[in-house]
């Protein structure tokens, strides 16, 4: 008897040990929400994304706020994005958003500036400033043309 | 003469597909045995406890060293790119797509469901299955089902497990061994891995893998011839087969999941 | 009256078919490969009464044990269980029959995961609402009758073989079955086993009014407790009490008696009664 109720014991806590597994990897590594998203929802609209993908970092002075939810087309054929961020954070219309890359080839993700505005920016609404990603093709080509006018 | 070996291809071919048939069957037995009561809650107990604790040593040591093996090797190659803050990425997607349903099955088969041929081949061979039927007890209710369950809900518990000490073992060699920045190891990892696509993906692999080696081991204990080197075949081919089935339906289910 | 009656077999032999058969075999065939275990195989053996199969190893003595359970199906012919054709049923209604028999398997069969108070009470959990304190009554009444009172707590595996098989009948005769099925109860045993053994089958018999087949080789024992005895061979079964097979001259059982026999004397002390009928053929 007292054998089978260590054994039910262990039994108990490996179940429990192997369903905390599954749930940090799904909600802390795989980043699905288990009591919805964040609140604060701001779009923000750029010429180009570069690799920007969902689930990357929306940060502010370098600390993680918040991450991105979507990036889809609008009707101008420019790329808007969908970030999730911290509801407590207040926000004002001026803030701008800018697509960064961690070090020279590495994950994208989007900085917030915030600005000195006294109107905050509530849910749904749409950050008004945005920087596009730097493509380094782009600065590569740049770099080329300037150099091909330095001949002249 | 020359007609022989496809006589005999022919001969196997219609051996496998009686197999697979009688497998399948075997397997809805299960299925109704399971959603008929009784259900044997005392046994399944026991029979996780025989499954799932036991494998964990194995599986936790194994999911370390792999994780540490994918860091160091993909440091070496990241590193001449300047490229090791996609460490994190490397491992996290390896580990938690491919590695940690696949080892995890291939360790848990290995250890459990071989272990679980041997024992039902042995209650045939010593009678116990036949004495569970003259007492009016269905020992596929009683003995087989119990034994497929615990497989399938193990299965699972130890893929989480495994990919997590991947992940601690991935994380101290990268940060403690080769000096990658550990926030940014584990905040690049995050972002990369995605739940519908890595995650799930990953869970299901487990699953599909845990009713696999849960079949194909019970059946071969069952259909076991009643000798000592029958007890031993039953073990040795559910090893084998259990094994090359989870290879196969690895792949399948990469295909139809997409990217 | 009874359908057994009606296998043309069983009536020859026995005082003119007045006997009441709780298991009869009526031109069973089973073949296994290329090999036939059974060509024709038709016997009875009568309610209340103690019958004996003898035969040499791989005569089918155990199939024959098997087939009554219905773990076993023959290739043809008719088995029947307690006034029913058991060879068409399914595993299903074979539990039914299965419900009036108990067998003793010749290694136990006890499940090893369980101890012997468990395995004694299992077909008590399975099959009876009873509570458990009811059950750990009926149980240790068991136990003590065949005297492991002091083992209950005991794995299969700590166990003697004498305990092996006296656990097992237990479990055998805990849902009080009206036939019992008993598989060498004496192999591989010393001699006082054998005779405790053999004590507590009769006991069963006399007491209890179990019709008891019991498999065995012991020839010595089988003469003992026998009312009756089948013989196999060569596929079919030859039938009688004691005295007529004793006085046989059938040529394969003169064979059998003398190669097997170790009581050579107690053949002489038997008297010779009504000559040998056989079955089948």
């Amino acid at each position: 008897m007292q054998q089978s109720r260590l054994r039910d014991l262990i039994v108990g806590v490996f179940v429990l040990f192997g369903l905390g597994a599954i749930a940090y990897l799904s909600i802390q590594v795989g980043g699905l929400y288990y009591n919805g998203p964040r609140g604060l929802h701001l779009y923000a609209t750029f010429d180009h994304v570069g690799d920007l993908k969902p689930r990357a970092a929306v940060v502010i002075a370098g600390v993680k706020v918040g991450e991105v939810v979507s990036i889809g087309l609008d009707d101008n054929m420019r790329a808007r994005s969908l970030l999730d961020i911290d509801p407590s954070l207040e926000l004002d219309v001026e803030t701008s958003a800018a697509i960064m890359t961690a070090g020279l080839l590495g994950e994208k993700f989007v900085a917030l500036e915030p600005g000195w505005s006294d109107d905050m920016l509530s849910s749904g609404d749409e950050i008004a400033r945005t920087e596009s990603a730097i493509s380094l093709e782009g600065l590569i080509g740049e770099l080329v043309n300037n150099a091909d006018l330095g001949e002249d | 003469m020359r007609i022989a070996p496809i006589e005999l291809l022919g001969f196997r071919s219609l051996l496998l597909l009686e197999h697979l048939g009688h497998a399948a069957f075997f397997g809805m037995r299960i299925v109704f045995s399971l959603l008929a009561p009784p259900l044997r809650f005392r046994r399944l107990v026991i029979d996780v406890f025989d499954a799932g604790v036991l494998s964990l040593p194995v599986v936790c040591l194994s999911g370390f060293v792999v994780g540490g093996t994918l860091s160091l090797l993909g440091y070496t190659t990241l590193v001449r790119f300047g490229a090791e803050q996609a460490l994190g990425p490397l491992v996290g997607l390896a580990v938690i797509r491919e590695l940690g349903p696949v080892l995890t099955a291939l360790l848990v088969t290995g250890r459990a469901g071989s272990a679980i041929a041997a024992e039902i081949a042995t209650m045939v061979t010593t009678e116990q299955l036949d004495g569970l039927r003259m007492m009016s007890v269905d020992p596929i209710e009683f003995v087989v089902s119990p034994k497929a369950l615990a497989l399938v809900l193990v299965m699972p518990l130890l893929t989480g497990l495994f990919i997590l000490f991947s992940l601690l073992g991935g994380y101290m060699i990268a940060v403690g061994l080769l000096g990658v920045d550990g926030a940014s190891f584990t905040t690049t990892m995050e972002s990369a891995v995605e739940f519908s696509r890595d995650v799930a993906q990953s869970f299901t692999k487990a699953l599909v893998f845990g009713c696999l080696a849960g079949l194909i081991a019970t059946y071969r204990g069952y259909i076991s011839e009643p000798t000592a080197a029958g007890v031993s075949a039953s073990t040795t081919s559910t090893v084998v087969i259990a094994s090359v089935a989870i290879l196969v339906f690895d792949f399948f289910v990469n295909g139809m999941w997409g990217v | 009256m009874t359908p057994a009656q009606t296998s043309r077999g069983a009536e020859a032999m026995d005082e003119g078919g007045q006997q009441d058969f709780r298991v009869a075999f009526d031109g069973v065939r089973l073949q296994r490969g290329k090999r036939v275990v059974f060509r024709r195989l038709s016997c009875g053996f009568p309610r209340g009464s103690i019958s004996v199969v003898l035969g040499g190893s791989g005569s089918g003595k155990s199939t024959l044990l098997r087939m009554i359970g219905g773990l076993q199906r023959p290739d043809g012919g008719v088995i029947r269980v307690a006034d029913r054709e058991i060879t068409q049923l399914s595993e299903r209604e074979l539990f039914k029959v299965r419900d009036r028999i108990g067998m003793l398997f010749q290694g136990g069969a006890l499940l090893d995961s369980m101890t012997v108070f468990e395995n004694a009470a299992l077909p008590l959990r399975e099959h009876t609402q009873l509570s458990d304190s009811d059950i750990e009554a009926e149980v240790n009444r068991r136990l003590m009758a065949v005297g492991l009172s002091d083992a209950a707590g005991l794995y299969p595996r700590e166990l003697s073989g004498g305990m092996n098989r006296r656990a097992a009948l237990a479990r055998a005769i805990v849902m009080d079955p009206e036939i019992l099925l008993v598989d060498e109860p004496f192999s591989g045993l010393d001699p006082i086993n054998v005779r405790r053994i053999e004590a507590l089958l009769v006991d069963l018999n006399r007491h209890l009014g179990l019709t008891l087949i019991v498999t065995s080789h012991h020839i010595a024992s089988s003469l003992r407790m026998a009312d009756r005895m089948v013989f196999m061979v060569d596929g079919i079964a030859i039938s009688g009490r004691p005295g007529e097979l004793l006085a046989s001259e059938d040529k394969r059982v003169v064979e059998f008696l003398e190669a097997e026999s170790d009581g050579a004397d107690e053949r002489r002390e038997l008297d010779v009664t009504p000559p040998l009928m056989r079955d089948g053929e």
